[in-house]
C-alpha cells in the first residue's frame, strides 16, 4: 500500500525542494499535482480538496516564503497535514470494560470481517492473554458460520455452536449468555456483510448493537476501495457509531487512499491493518509512521521494532562479538541472511528505510528480489563446514561442486564471496572504533548515531539522500548498489545483484 | 423485480453522488469552472482522472455552450460513458465447447464463489448440465459454501479437503466434467492479491493443468471485480490478464452505493468484455451487462423509455 502515492508525492515535492525561492504560482502548480496524485490514489474528492486547500493556505503564507529552504518547508507542511488527517496517535483496541467485553464487526460483503475476527481473536488470546469467544451472526451467506468455526479451530479460540435457523439477534443473546456463563473476557460478534442502502439489514446490525452494547464497533474496510469508501464509512458510522476501523488487504498494491478518506470523514481511528492471508498478519496502525512512509521518509521506528521482534538477541550478540574480533565467516553471513528474511526480506526492509522508497521501482526492475536471499543461503548451504569457516580454500573445482549443489552460477558464488570479503574488511576496520551489533549497524546505515527510535531529522535525511544512489537515474548508472555492503555492513544480499541484469 | 429496478434500487434510497452533483450544475452552461466540477464528479465515481478528462474534453467539443435541462445534461454524459462501454457489452456464449470451462479469478472477497453459484443457477435454469470445481482450497469453508450452491442448483461438484492442491482439484473437475458429459464446468479459485507472486504462480499452474486435459480450455476466465474497488482494479486487470489470460469481467455488489465507475476506466484502457453484473444476494441477482443501462444508472438517470 501507499507505494504509488509515495512515488508521486515524492516527485512533486522533490522538484520544490530543489528551488531556492518559491512563488505562489510554484506552490499552486505543485498542489495541483498533489491533488491529482491523491485522486489517483483513491483519496476521495472532498478529502483531497480539503487537504490541498489547507496545505496551500499554509504554504503560500509567510512562514514558507521567508524560510531559507522553502521546498523543505512545503514538504514538512504536507507531512504535518497528512499526519493530521490520519490522526497522530496509534489507538489500539480498547478492552477497558466489564467482561465479557463485546466487539462487533461490521462492513460490506467481502471486506474481510470473518478473517479479521479470527486474527483479532488470536491476537487478544496470545498477546493480551484473554479468553475469547467468537460468534458468527451471518445467517445469509452460505457456510459463513462454518468459516468462523474453522478459523476458531485454527487459532484455538472457542466459537459459539451453530444452531440452524436462528436469527442474528437470537445468536447475539446466546453468545452473550454463553460468554457470561463461560467466564470469557471478550466476545467477538462477526456480523453479516451488508450494503449500507439495505435499511432492513442496517437495522438488524443496530438491534444487535443495542442488545450487546459492544465496547468496540469495528468497521472492516478493504484498502482497495475507491471513492465509495467515504459513503460506506459515513453510513455505518451514522447508523452504528463505529469506534474504529480495521483496514484489510493493506498488503495489496493499492494506494491507500481509502484509509485517508475514511479517517478524514468519520474522525474514527484506524486501529488495525490486515497485512496478509496468514492469521497472524495483523498490525497496529501508527499514523505518523504511515505518513512518513507515504512521503518516502521511511519508517525507522517500524524497522527497529521489527528487528527487535524478529531477531534472535543471543545470535545477534554472538555475531556482534565475531564482528568485533574480525572472525566473521560464511556461517555468520548465513545467519544474517536468515535474519533478514525473517524481517520481511529485502523489499520489506527497504520499504521502511528513509529515502529508499523511491528506489523500490528500480529495484524491482533490477531483479533485487527476495529470491536472492534464498539463493545466497543455498550457496552457503552447499559448502562444507570447513569451506564456510575458511572461504579462501574455495578454488575452481570446489566452486563447480557448490554451483551444482545450489543451482547457482559460479559468478554468483564469486559475487557472494566478494561481498563477504568486503563485509569482513569493513568489520575489521570497525574493530578499533565503536562496537555494536547489527542494530547499531542498521542505525549507522540509516544515518543515525544510535539505534534509538526517533525519526531522522530533515538534515539527516538529506545527508542520507546524498549517500544513497540517485533514484532518478537509470540502472546502468547505478553502481552504488553493487558495492553497497562495503558502505553498509548491516545489509548483505545486495552485493549479489548485477545492476545491468533486468528482469 | 426487473433488473433495472434492482440496479437502481440503491439509487432510489441514496441517489448516486454523480447524479446529485450533475443535477446541481446541469443547466449553467459551459465555463471552465463547470467543466472542472463535472470532471471532479466523474473522478469521484471512480472513473479515474484520465478517462474523466477525456469525457469532459468530448463534452467541451463545442456542444456545451447552451444551457441544458438536467436530464438532457445527464443524458449527454451518459452517452459519452456509453460510447466507452458499448464495445465491451458482450454476453458469454458457452455453446462453442462442451464442456465449456469457466474459471473465476480475482482478489479476496470480490464475490467469486457467489458469482459462480449464481451462474450455476442460471445455466441450470437454461437446462444445461453444470459441474462445479471447488479449487478454492485455502479460505475456511469456501468448499462448503460452493457445496451448498451445488445442492441448491442440482449441480455435481468436485471437491477435496481444505488445503489440498487447487490444480489437482481443477484436474479432477476437468476429468469428471468430461465423463459426465457436462455442458459447462465452473471452477472456483481462492482469492489472491495480484501482487503476490507465489499465489499468482499457483493460479498459473491451475491454468496449465486445465490445458493438459483440454488445450482450448479454460474457455472463459472471468475476473470478478467488486463495484467498490478503486483505481487498483486497473492493476488487478493487468496482473490477472497476464497470469490467467482473463477473457471477461463480472462486476459484483452493484446494489450498494458504489456504482462501479471503475469499469469505464478499465474499458477505456483494456476493452475487456463485461459479461455479467451482480446486483444482490439472491440467486437470480446476476444480470447480463447492458452498456446503456449501466451508463444511465451511473449518472443517476431513470430507465430509458
Amino acid at each position: 500500500m501507499f507505494e504509488n502515492l509515495t512515488g508521486r508525492l515524492g516527485g512533486v515535492l522533490d522538484r520544490l525542494r530543489g528551488r531556492g525561492a518559491l512563488t505562489e504560482r510554484d506552490v499552486t502548480e505543485a498542489m495541483r499535482e498533489v491533488r491529482q496524485a491523491l485522486l489517483e490514489a483513491d483519496v476521495s474528492l472532498e478529502v483531497a480538496r480539503a487537504f490541498v486547500e489547507k496545505v496551500t493556505a499554509r504554504a503560500v503564507g509567510a512562514e514558507v516564503i521567508r524560510s531559507v529552504t522553502p521546498g523543505q518547508m512545503v514538504a514538512k507542511i504536507v507531512h504535518d497535514e497528512l499526519v493530521a488527517v490520519l490522526g497522530s496517535d496509534a489507538k489500539p483496541i480498547d478492552l477497558q470494560a466489564t467482561p465479557p467485553v463485546a466487539i462487533l464487526m461490521v462492513g460490506l460483503q467481502g471486506s474481510g470481517k470473518t478473517t479479521s475476527t479470527g486474527k483479532i481473536a488470536k491476537r487478544l488470546k496470545e498477546r493480551a492473554k484473554k479468553k475469547v469467544l467468537m460468534a458468527s451472526l451471518d445467517t445469509r451467506r452460505p457456510a459463513a458460520q462454518e468459516q468462523l468455526a474453522v478459523l476458531g479451530k485454527q487459532v484455538s479460540v472457542d466459537t459459539l455452536p451453530i444452531v440452524e435457523g436462528e436469527n442474528a439477534v437470537a445468536i447475539t443473546k446466546r453468545a452473550l449468555n454463553e460468554a457470561r456463563r463461560g467466564g470469557y473476557d471478550v466476545v467477538m460478534l462477526d456480523s453479516a456483510g451488508r450494503v449500507t442502502v439495505d435499511e432492513e439489514l442496517m437495522q438488524e446490525a443496530a438491534d444487535v448493537a443495542a442488545l450487546a452494547k459492544p465496547h468496540e464497533i469495528l468497521l472492516v474496510a478493504d484498502a482497495l476501495t475507491g471513492q465509495d469508501a467515504v459513503n460506506t464509512a459515513r453510513a455505518f458510522d451514522a447508523k452504528l457509531a463505529v469506534t474504529g476501523i480495521v483496514l484489510t488487504r493493506v498488503d495489496g498494491d493499492g494506494r491507500g487512499g481509502a484509509a485517508l478518506s475514511m479517517r478524514a470523514v468519520t474522525g474514527k481511528p484506524i486501529k488495525l491493518i490486515g497485512t496478509g492471508e496468514k492469521l497472524d498478519a495483523l498490525e497496529d496502525f501508527d499514523p505518523s509512521r504511515i505518513a512518513s512512509r507515504i512521503l518516502g521518509m521511511g519508517d525507522v521506528v517500524g524497522l527497529v521494532e521489527k528487528a527487535a521482534e524478529n531477531l534472535d538477541a543471543a545470535k545477534m550478540q554472538a555475531t556482534a562479538e565475531k564482528m568485533r574480533k574480525g572472525s566473521f565467516d560464511l556461517s555468520d553471513l548465513r545467519d544474517q541472511l536468515d535474519q533478514m528474511s525473517k524481517m520481511g526480506g529485502l523489499s520489506g526492509l527497504m520499504g521502511m528505510m528513509p529515502g529508499v522508497a523511491k528506489m523500490k521501482n528500480q529495484m524491482a526492475n533490477m531483479n533485487i528480489d527476495d529470491g536472492l536471499l534464498k539463493r545466497q543461503k543455498a550457496i552457503i548451504d552447499s559448502m562444507t563446514p570447513g569451506e564456510r569457516r575458511n572461504p579462501d580454500i574455495l578454488k575452481a573445482s570446489r566452486k563447480r561442486r557448490i554451483s551444482a549443489g545450489s543451482g547457482a552460477k559460479v559468478e554468483e558464488i564469486n559475487r557472494l564471496l566478494k561481498m563477504h570479503r568486503q563485509m569482513a574488511d569493513v568489520m575489521k576496520s570497525m574493530r578499533k572504533g565503536k562496537g555494536g551489533g547489527m542494530l547499531a549497524g542498521l542505525g549507522n546505515m540509516l544515518g543515525m548515531g544510535a539505534p534509538g527510535g526517533q525519526m531522522p531529522s530533515q538534515e539527516e535525511i538529506q545527508k542520507l539522500a546524498e549517500k544513497m544512489p540517485d533514484a532518478g537515474k537509470l540502472p546502468a548508472q547505478f553502481p552504488g548498489l553493487s558495492n553497497m555492503p562495503s558502505k553498509f555492513p548491516g545489509l548483505p544480499g545486495l552485493g549479489g545483484v548485477n545492476p545491468l541484469k533486468k528482469k | 423485480m426487473s433488473f433495472w429496478k434492482r440496479l437502481t434500487g440503491g439509487l432510489s434510497r441514496s441517489a448516486s453522488k454523480l447524479g446529485e452533483g450533475l443535477a446541481k450544475i446541469g443547466m449553467r452552461g459551459a465555463d471552465p469552472k463547470t467543466l472542472q466540477e463535472v470532471e471532479d464528479l466523474l473522478i469521484s465515481s471512480d472513473i479515474g482522472v484520465e478517462t474523466a478528462t477525456r469525457i469532459v474534453a468530448a463534452l467541451n467539443d463545442g456542444r456545451l455552450g447552451e444551457r441544458y435541462e438536467e436530464n438532457d445534461f445527464k443524458a449527454l454524459i451518459a452517452s459519452e460513458v456509453e460510447k466507452v462501454l458499448s464495445k465491451v457489452e458482450q454476453p458469454l456464449d458457452i455453446s462453442s465447447h462442451k464442456p465449456f470451462v469457466v474459471l473465476a479469478v480475482g482478489v479476496n472477497g470480490s464475490g467469486k464463489t457467489t458469482t459462480l453459484g449464481k451462474l450455476a443457477a442460471k445455466f441450470h435454469a437454461e437446462g444445461k448440465k453444470v459441474t462445479l470445481g471447488a479449487a478454492d482450497t485455502f479460505r475456511a469453508a469456501a468448499i462448503e459454501q460452493l457445496k451448498l450452491w451445488a445442492s441448491r442448483t442440482n449441480s455435481s461438484i468436485i471437491a477435496k479437503a481444505q488445503g489440498s492442491d487447487p490444480a489437482g482439484v481443477a484436474f479432477d473437475a476437468m476429468t469428471k466434467a468430461r465423463e459426465e458429459d457436462a455442458d459447462v464446468l465452473l471452477i472456483d479459485t481462492a482469492g489472491r492479491l495480484q501482487n503476490k507472486e507465489a499465489l499468482m504462480g499457483e493460479l498459473e499452474k491451475i491454468v496449465r493443468v486445465i490445458k493438459k486435459i483440454d488445450d482450448s480450455a479454460p474457455h472463459a476466465v472471468l475476473l470478478v471485480l467488486d463495484a467498490t474497488v478503486g483505481q487498483n482494479a486497473l492493476s488487478q486487470v493487468e496482473a490477472f490478464k497476464q497470469t490467467a489470460g482473463v477473457t471477461g469481467l463480472v462486476v459484483t455488489k452493484l446494489d450498494g452505493t458504489a456504482k462501479g465507475g471503475i469499469l469505464v476506466a478499465i474499458s477505456a484502457r483494456h476493452g475487456l468484455p463485461v459479461h455479467f453484473i451482480g446486483v444482490g444476494e439472491s440467486v437470480d441477482d446476476l444480470e447480463t451487462f447492458s452498456a446503456k443501462d449501466f451508463s444511465r444508472a451511473l449518472v443517476g438517470l431513470d430507465e430509458s423509455a
